[in-house]
C-alpha cells in the first residue's frame, strides 16, 4: 500500500470525477469526519469524498484501486466501535446525499432505500401504511440504513424481531475490483451462497451498499409494558430466564441496575422506583387478546421470581414514560461523569448474575464505576464506565477495564460485540475470541472480495501480527482471563 | 447416539486436501435429490451424533451434525419448544446437519423466519481441514464475517458442518387451521389485509381452489381471530405434509420449486401449490422455469424427489444458474474455504 500519497494529485484526480464542493480537503472541512460515535479515536482523513451518483462511486473506488489508497465509506457516523474511523492517508467517502427512500411496496411489505436513509425514517415513511421496519438501535433517529448493515445492527426487540440480519431482503453493492452485486433478492431466499448475511455485518470490509430493501412488518394491533423492581441485581438477571423458560416471548426485556435507574429518573422523571436494585422492562406486543394473556402470564412469572414491586402501565402515556427512562438512560449516565465508555459484550442469559458479580469486582478494583443498563432479554451488555478523560491515563485504564470485561464474556461463553462491532475498538479482544486459523481464514474471504486490502483496512478483523503483540502484552501484565468460569 | 468424531473427520479432511481427493460428504442420504451427484469418495458424518447442550431458557440447542432431527425435535418437545423453520424431513435419518447444509425450511418460513435466521453458531472443518468455530450460543454476535450463516444452503461445499447452535422457539400455546373456498388471488389478497390487522396467521397453503390458513396463538387470540375471519376449521395434517413434502402434490414429475416475491402475479393456479403467502409456488413443467422466475422477480430449483421415477440428469441445472459477477465471487469464496475444491464439488453449480 502506498504510505503517502500525493495529496494535490490525489485531490485533482477526484476533481475529475466529483464537482468541486462535493471533495472536501481543508483541515476546517476535514475536522467534523475525524471520529465517528466512539470519540475516543480520532483521525483526520487525507481527503473526504461526497458522491451523489453511482457512476461517482464506482470512479472513486476505480481510482482508489488504481492508486492503492484506502478508503473507508462512511454513514452517519453514529457507530461506537470506530468502524467509520478515517484513515491518514486514505479517502472518506461519505454516503450521506444518498438519502433517498426509492419505493415501498405496501403488497410485498418491503421498503427499497438508499445507503444514507435514517433508520427512523423508513418507518415513518411506512407507518401511513401501518407498517415499520423493526431493528431500533437507541440511535436510530440519526443513523443510517448503510450503517446498520454494515454492522447488522440490533436494538431493543431483537430478541423477537432479529437483527437487521432477519430485516432484510436485498443490497446492491458495488466491490473493489468494480463489480455490482445484486445479493438477496425480492423473494424469501435466493440461489447460491448466503451472501447476504456475509455482507451484513462485514464492517465496510467487503463492499459498498448502495441500496437496500427492507422488510416490513404490521404494526402490532397492542403493545404494553411491565415494569418489574428487584432487591438484587442477580435475583432480576434469574428472572429474565424465567420469563422466557415460561415461553414468553417479550418484544422487549431490558434491566437497569440502581445507578442507571437514578440517572435516567433524575434525567426524565420516569416514575421508576428509585430503590429498587434493579429494575426490568418487560414490553409485550401482539394481538389484544394475546397481550392481555400474556401480561397475566408474565406478572405470574415475576412475582415467583422475587420481584419487589410489578406495575404494568396503565395507558399509553404511563408506557412511553417507562420506556422514556430506558431511552434517555445512556445520555442521563453522561450527566453523572465527564465522559463514559459503553461496553457491548453478549452472554447467555444464565451468566447474566454471575458476570455482573464480576464487572463490579472489576470496578471496585480499578476504581471506576461502572452502570450497566442492557438488553436483558438477548443477555447483550452495555457496562458504562464512568471516567475523566482529562485525568492523565484515565482513558488507558478505562479501556484496559473494558477489554476485561469482554474477555469476561468470551469466557462466559458469548462474544466480545452483540451489535457494536469489532471496528478499533474491540480489534485486540478479537484475539481472544477467534484463533489464528480462523483470523486466517477471516482475510482469506476478505481477500475474496479485495484482494489489495483497500477497503476500510486494519478494521474489525487483526492481523495475526497484532495479536502476537497483544497476547505478548497480556501475559506481562499476568491477568489470564478468568480460569474460575466455565469455558465453551 | 452420541459420539464425538470430529478429530477423525478432520483427519480424513486433511488427508483428502494433501491428496486433492474430492469428498462427497453424506449423512442421512435423505436429500440427494437436492444438489447434483458428488463424484468423490464418501464422507459420512452420520455417526458424528448428539446433542452437546440444550437449556430451555436460553432457547438455544448446540448439536453434532450426524444428530438426527427427529432426535432433536423430541428433546425440544419435551420443554414446548420448537426449531421454528419447520425443516422437512424426508426420512426417518434426516439429520440436522443436512438441514442446515441444504437451508430448507417449512410452511412457516414467511411469518417465523428461515433456517438461515435461527443459525447462530457453527463448528466446521473447512477444505483444507482445519477445525475453525463461527458464531456462538448467544442471540446476538457481530464478532467477525458471518461464517456460520455461509455455512446455511451452501451444501457442504464450503465446509464440512461440524456443530451447529440454534435458537429455538416456544410453541404457540394452540394452533388452529381455517380453510376458504376462494382462488389463489383473491385469496392472498385478503390474507395481506388479515396480517394488516394482526391476525396471527403462522402459515397459508392454497391448493386446488382451497386456502389454508394456519393460526398460532394463545387460545383467546385465536377466538378472537377465528370470529374476525370466518372460514371453516380443518384438520391440521396439512401441515405436517406440507413440511415434510409427503403432500401428493410432491410426488409428481417434473415439479419445480419457485422462489418469488409474496405479490407476484399468479397465473395458472390450478397447476401449483402455493404456500408462503404467495412466496413459494410449486408447480409442474416440462420447461425449465429459470427465465419465468426471474423474470418475476425470484429464483426456481428443479425439485425431483427421491420418491420420482425420473430423477434430473447430471447435465441438467438444478438451481437458478449465477449471473457473471455472482458466479466470480462465489468461485473466489469456495477459493478461500476450499482451495483444492475437494468438498462436494459441483454439488450445487459445476464450477463450484
Amino acid at each position: 500500500m502506498n504510505t503517502s500519497p500525493d495529496k494535490k494529485l490525489v485531490i485533482r484526480c477526484l476533481h475529475k470525477i466529483l464537482p468541486v464542493e462535493s471533495v472536501l480537503h481543508q483541515a476546517e472541512d476535514l475536522r467534523p469526519y475525524e471520529c465517528d460515535g466512539l470519540s475516543a479515536y480520532q483521525q483526520v482523513p487525507m481527503v473526504v469524498v461526497l458522491p451523489e451518483t453511482i457512476k461517482q462511486i464506482e470512479d472513486i473506488l476505480s481510482f482508489c484501486t488504481h492508486q492503492k489508497i484506502p478508503v473507508v465509506a462512511r454513514g452517519a457516523g453514529t457507530g461506537l466501535s470506530g468502524g467509520a474511523l478515517p484513515l491518514e492517508n486514505g479517502i472518506l467517502m461519505s454516503l450521506a446525499k444518498f438519502n433517498r427512500i426509492q419505493n415501498i411496496d405496501i403488497d410485498n411489505r418491503t421498503a427499497r432505500v438508499q445507503p444514507g436513509v435514517r433508520n427512523l425514517a423508513i418507518s415513518e415513511a411506512a407507518s401511513g401504511h401501518g407498517l415499520y421496519y423493526a431493528p431500533d438501535p437507541s440511535s436510530q433517529i440519526a443513523c443510517s440504513i448503510g450503517g446498520n448493515v454494515a454492522e447488522n445492527a440490533g436494538g431493543v426487540h431483537c430478541l423477537k424481531y432479529g437483527l437487521t440480519v432477519h430485516n432484510i431482503f436485498k443490497l446492491e453493492v458495488i466491490t473493489m475490483q468494480g463489480d455490482h452485486l445484486t445479493i438477496g433478492s425480492d423473494a424469501f431466499d435466493s440461489p447460491g451462497y448466503d451472501l447476504l448475511a456475509l455482507m451484513t455485518g462485514s464492517e465496510g470490509l467487503l463492499g459498498v451498499i448502495t441500496e437496500i430493501t427492507v422488510k416490513l412488518l404490521p404494526k402490532p394491533e397492542a403493545a404494553n409494558v411491565i415494569l418489574a423492581a428487584f432487591d438484587d441485581v442477580a435475583t432480576a438477571g434469574q428472572a429474565v430466564s424465567n420469563i422466557i423458560a415460561d415461553g414468553i416471548l417479550p418484544a422487549g426485556l431490558e434491566l437497569m441496575d440502581n445507578a442507571a435507574l437514578r440517572a435516567a429518573d433524575d434525567f426524565v422523571k420516569a416514575g421508576y422506583p428509585r430503590d429498587a436494585a434493579a429494575i426490568l422492562l418487560c414490553e409485550i406486543d401482539g394481538t389484544s387478546a394475546e397481550v392481555a394473556d400474556q401480561l397475566e402470564q408474565a406478572q405470574q412469572v415475576l412475582r415467583n421470581s422475587a420481584a419487589t414491586e410489578i406495575r404494568v402501565a396503565e395507558d399509553e402515556q404511563q408506557r412511553a414514560k417507562f420506556w422514556a427512562g430506558r431511552k434517555a438512560a445512556f445520555p442521563a449516565v453522561g450527566r453523572l461523569s465527564p465522559d463514559y465508555y459503553c461496553m457491548d459484550g453478549t452472554i447467555p442469559r444464565y451468566q447474566i448474575a454471575n458476570v455482573l458479580t464480576r464487572i463490579s469486582e472489576l470496578s471496585n478494583e480499578y476504581g471506576l464505576p461502572i452502570v450497566n443498563v442492557f438488553h436483558a432479554g438477548d443477555g447483550n451488555l452495555h457496562p458504562l464506565i464512568l471516567y475523566d478523560a482529562n485525568i492523565d491515563g484515565e482513558l488507558e485504564r478505562t479501556e484496559e477495564l473494558g477489554g476485561k470485561i469482554l474477555e469476561i464474556c468470551v469466557a462466559a461463553g458469548g462474544t466480545i460485540t452483540g451489535e457494536h462491532g469489532v471496528g478499533m475498538e474491540k480489534i485486540n479482544q478479537m484475539c481472544v475470541q477467534f484463533n489464528d486459523r480462523e483470523l486466517l481464514q477471516f482475510h482469506a474471504i476478505k481477500h475474496a472480495f479485495d484482494p489489495d486490502q483497500l477497503l476500510n483496512p486494519g478494521k474489525a478483523i487483526p492481523t495475526l501480527h497484532r495479536c502476537a503483540e497483544f497476547g505478548a502484552m497480556h501475559v506481562h501484565h499476568g491477568q489470564l482471563p478468568h480460569p474460575e468460569l466455565e469455558r465453551f | 447416539m452420541n459420539s464425538d468424531l470430529s478429530n477423525e473427520l478432520q483427519e480424513k479432511v486433511s488427508c483428502a486436501n494433501s491428496n486433492k481427493t474430492p469428498l462427497n460428504i453424506t449423512a442421512g442420504c435423505s436429500k440427494t435429490f437436492f444438489g447434483h451427484e458428488v463424484d468423490g469418495e464418501k464422507l459420512d458424518v452420520s455417526s458424528h451424533a448428539g446433542i452437546i447442550g440444550y437449556r430451555a431458557s436460553e432457547l438455544v440447542i448446540t448439536a453434532r451434525s450426524g444428530t438426527k432431527l427427529t432426535d432433536i425435535e423430541t428433546a425440544l418437545a419435551e420443554q414446548n419448544q420448537q426449531l421454528a423453520f419447520e425443516p422437512p424431513r424426508h426420512t426417518a435419518d434426516s439429520t440436522i446437519g443436512g438441514v442446515i447444509a441444504c437451508g430448507l425450511s417449512g410452511p412457516g418460513r414467511p411469518f417465523q423466519g428461515a433456517a438461515r435466521d435461527f443459525v447462530l453458531g457453527a463448528k466446521i472443518i473447512n477444505g483444507k481441514g482445519e477445525l475453525m468455530q463461527f458464531g456462538g450460543q448467544v442471540m446476538k454476535n457481530v464478532a467477525g464475517y458471518d461464517v456460520s450463516r455461509l455455512m446455511v444452503g451452501a451444501q457442504g461445499t464450503l465446509g464440512v458442518l461440524l456443530e451447529l447452535s440454534l435458537k429455538v422457539l416456544p410453541k404457540a400455546e394452540t394452533e388452529t387451521t381455517l380453510a376458504f373456498e376462494i382462488n389463489a388471488t383473491e385469496g392472498h389478497k385478503r390474507l395481506r389485509e388479515w396480517l394488516s390487522d394482526g391476525h396471527p396467521v403462522t402459515a397459508s397453503c392454497h391448493y386446488q381452489g382451497v386456502f389454508s390458513i394456519r393460526l398460532g396463538s394463545t387460545e383467546n387470540s385465536i377466538r378472537d381471530a377465528q370470529k374476525k375471519m370466518g372460514g371453516e376449521v380443518i384438520s391440521s395434517d396439512l401441515w405436517q405434509q406440507l413440511r415434510h413434502q409427503s403432500h401428493p402434490w410432491f410426488q409428481q414429475k417434473n415439479l419445480w420449486r419457485m422462489s418469488l416475491p409474496p405479490a407476484a402475479a399468479i397465473h395458472d393456479e390450478d397447476k401449483q401449490l402455493i404456500e408462503w403467502g404467495g412466496a413459494l409456488r410449486w408447480k409442474v413443467s416440462n420447461n425449465d422455469l429459470f427465465e419465468q422466475a426471474k423474470r418475476l422477480g425470484g429464483h426456481a430449483t428443479r425439485y425431483t424427489l427421491n420418491t420420482n421415477s425420473t430423477k434430473a440428469t447430471t447435465s441438467d441445472e438444478i438451481f437458478q444458474p449465477l449471473q457473471g459477477g455472482m458466479l466470480a465471487i462465489h468461485k473466489r469464496i469456495k477459493y478461500a474455504l476450499d482451495p483444492n475444491n475437494i468438498l462436494n464439488p459441483a454439488r450445487l453449480y459445476k464450477e463450484l
